[in-house]
């Protein structure tokens, strides 16, 4: 499991509007990339493009290519579905399907998919996702019990279970934590230190900190201006991005002087 | 402060408030003034409800404007026109109700259920009358025709309801397809009942020859009546799933119709149901389509594809206009009140079953 992502060329539009400029970008497998960048440069949208997500947005397309290990992602004969159960999302807001119980969301990638699974597979796998997401402990005695019955942070990791449950090769994160207490935010960040020893994880986060402690590699991307498409300024190990950025853009916004 | 520890201590905060007790004095007072003013001008119940209700909206707002201020005076008048309002509104379905279980529990019978008017005549209708025996013959017939008729609407107008509604939420992206059903819809929703009726009867008189009068065709003409509710209703319920949940089942990995049908129907399933059912007590009154399209019988007809059929709108239609006997019409008129009775039940037990439903599958939310 899990693969790396090589980005060339990418343009990502809404209509006519380019949200996204000429962004390539290497991303390594079995490893933690953070995004970061102000409000409105793109990160979601790109973040999207990934995994064919932004298609369910009218009219929004790309230009350029998406390789997961070599095999580009846009390629006329290739199924969006058979991306999206390869490369999983987490999103911002957590979203439970509220008809289903905690066991019935963390078996959905499964069930909505009319796979059949033994009992005891169903289980095993349920049981594996959720100490997975650092959920089990919670929420084991009320498996039956209504999904969108947990707290916001467990939701979250709940959804996390959720994505890890259908075996994906990378997981995309866009603001796992921005609803999220301190605590909570932090029992996420454990998740993903430990995901990455079998996903490839790309998170995107508003929080320096949190970049900084989660990730190996981080892409700043910035705007030039409103209407202008946002760009991928610089990217590199979290170290050298935090400390001895090359860009004076980048030094600017980790270090708070942006604007 | 000296009267302080006379009087038990009135909280700060309440001061200059009237008490509790002080409008149920007004409501005492307008009670009694206007049993005199209705006595005045010939007291009936009605008359003394209306002028009670006037002084006590006056004196009301009176008491609170001198007691409280202006701001709670316009307060309260606001809160009396409201629960006024609400009571107005409800009289008129209570009195509904209550003369109908009046007139229609006394023909409430086994026999009234279970047997159909297939031979029951004027002199029958009239021996009972002399004699004082129960009334014969009941709505059986009428009952059967109602349920499958209706349930034949049901099961043509809910799939292509709910499928118009999916390809309008779920797949269209606002082109002139799209905007073609909408406008149709809507035509479809203000079509009297009548011409439903008139335009199922030609179909079929086209299609399989003149006065082909079955359940069926009445089925389709409340049909066209039904599905524009049924598309509107679900249109409405599945624009308020959140596409969140469409977007987390993408990100599985799940199809787009697999989405649909798993996640996004189940999520808005009761408020469908519910949609459904008020287009099903929308249709199950009407009397003018069934009479051009099912014709009328009076005795039972299972079959929906052959025959005449009668509904209990029809059945409560004839036995008024056209008594069973023209000199002894009570037993009709008893009939017929029985009739609306059960169909007026039928409605609400549509009701149970559509919140039954809407409990089984509505989203749980339960801590
Ligand atoms: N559905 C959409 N249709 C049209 N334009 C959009 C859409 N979604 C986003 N955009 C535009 O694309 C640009 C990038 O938006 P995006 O949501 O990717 O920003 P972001 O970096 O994720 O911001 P934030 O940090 O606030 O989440 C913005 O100018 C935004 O207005
Ligand atoms: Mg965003």
């Amino acid at each position: 499991m899990s693969k790396r992502i090589d980005v060339k060329d990418l343009n990502v539009y809404y209509s006519k509007f380019l949200a996204v400029e000429d962004v390539n970008i290497n991303i390594e497998a079995r490893s933690v990339t953070a995004f970061i960048g102000p409000s409105g440069c793109g990160k979601s949208t790109f973040l999207r493009t990934l995994n064919r997500m932004h298609e369910v947005i009218p009219g929004a397309r790309v230009e350029g290519e998406v390789l997961l290990d070599g095999d580009n992602l846009y390629d006329s004969a290739v199924d969006p579905v058979t991306v999206r159960s390869q490369i999983g999302m987490v999103f911002q807001r957590p979203n439970p399907f509220p008809t289903m119980s905690i066991r019935d969301n963390v078996l959905a990638g499964v069930k909505l998919n009319n796979r059949r699974i033994s009992k005891s597979d169903a289980d095993a796998l349920v049981e594996k996702s959720l100490r997975g997401a650092n959920l089990w402990n919670e929420v084991k005695d009320r498996l039956a019990r209504p999904g969108s019955g947990l707290s916001g942070g467990q939701q979250q990791r709940l959804c996390i279970a959720r994505a890890i449950a259908v075996s994906p090769e990378v997981i995309l994160m866009d603001e796992p934590c921005s609803a999220l207490d301190p605590i909570s935010t932090l029992a996420i960040e454990d998740l993903i230190n430990d995901l990455k020893s079998e996903y490839t994880v790309v998170i995107v986060t508003h929080n320096m900190q949190q970049a900084a402690r989660v990730s190996e590699k981080t892409a700043f991307f910035n705007i030039a201006g409103t209407g202008k498409p946002g760009k991928l300024i610089e990217y590199g190990n979290t170290t050298d991005i935090f400390n001895v950025p090359s860009e004076k853009a980048t030094e600017d916004y980790v270090s708070g002087r942006f604007g | 402060m000296a009267n302080a520890t006379l009087t038990p201590r009135r909280s700060q905060l309440t001061k200059g408030k009237l008490p509790n007790w002080a409008m149920w004095a007004v409501l005492a007072g307008a009670l009694i003034l206007g049993a005199a003013v209705a006595a005045l001008v010939g007291f009936s119940i009605i008359s003394w409800a209306i002028f009670s209700a006037v002084f006590f909206i006056i004196a009301g707002t009176a008491v609170t404007g001198v007691a409280e201020g202006g701001r709670k005076a316009r307060n309260r008048l606001a809160l009396f026109l409201i629960y006024g309002a609400f009571i107005v509104a409800l009289l008129p379905l209570l009195s509904v109700i209550w003369t109908v279980l009046e007139r229609g529990v006394p023909g409430l019978s086994y026999n009234f259920l279970f047997t159909s008017m297939n031979g029951v005549t004027g002199a029958i209708d009239n021996e009972s009358v002399a004699e004082g025996t129960p009334v014969l013959g009941g709505a059986y017939h009428a009952i059967v025709g109602t349920l499958q008729i209706t349930l034949w609407a049901t099961l043509i107008s809910v799939p292509i309801g709910l499928l118009a509604a999916v390809y309008l939420v779920e797949y269209s992206t606002g082109g002139s397809l799209a905007r073609a059903i909408t406008f149709f819809v809507d035509v479809m929703t203000g079509i009297p009942s009548i011409v439903a009726g008139l335009f199922a009867a030609a179909l079929f008189g086209q299609l399989f020859g003149p006065g082909t009068r079955t359940g069926f065709v009445a089925a389709v003409a409340l049909s066209v009546l039904m599905i524009p509710v049924v598309v509107r209703s679900t249109e409405e319920m599945l624009k308020i799933v959140p596409n969140e949940l469409r977007e987390a089942a993408y990100a599985l990995g799940v199809r787009k119709w697999r989405t649909i049908t798993k996640v996004v129907v189940p999520t808005a399933i009761s408020g469908i149901a519910s949609g459904v059912t008020l287009a099903i007590a929308r249709v199950i009154g009407e009397t003018a389509p069934i009479l051009v399209t099912a014709g009328f019988a009076s005795s039972i007809n299972w079959n929906v594809f052959g025959d005449w059929m009668s509904t209990l709108p029809t059945f409560i239609y004839y036995q008024i206009l056209t008594p069973t006997s023209p000199t002894a019409t009570d037993p009709s008129t008893q009939r017929a009140w029985a009739a609306a009775l059960v169909l007026i039940i039928m409605v609400m037990l549509l009701n149970l079953v559509a919140r039954l439903i809407a409990r089984l599958f509505a989203p749980k939310t339960s801590r």
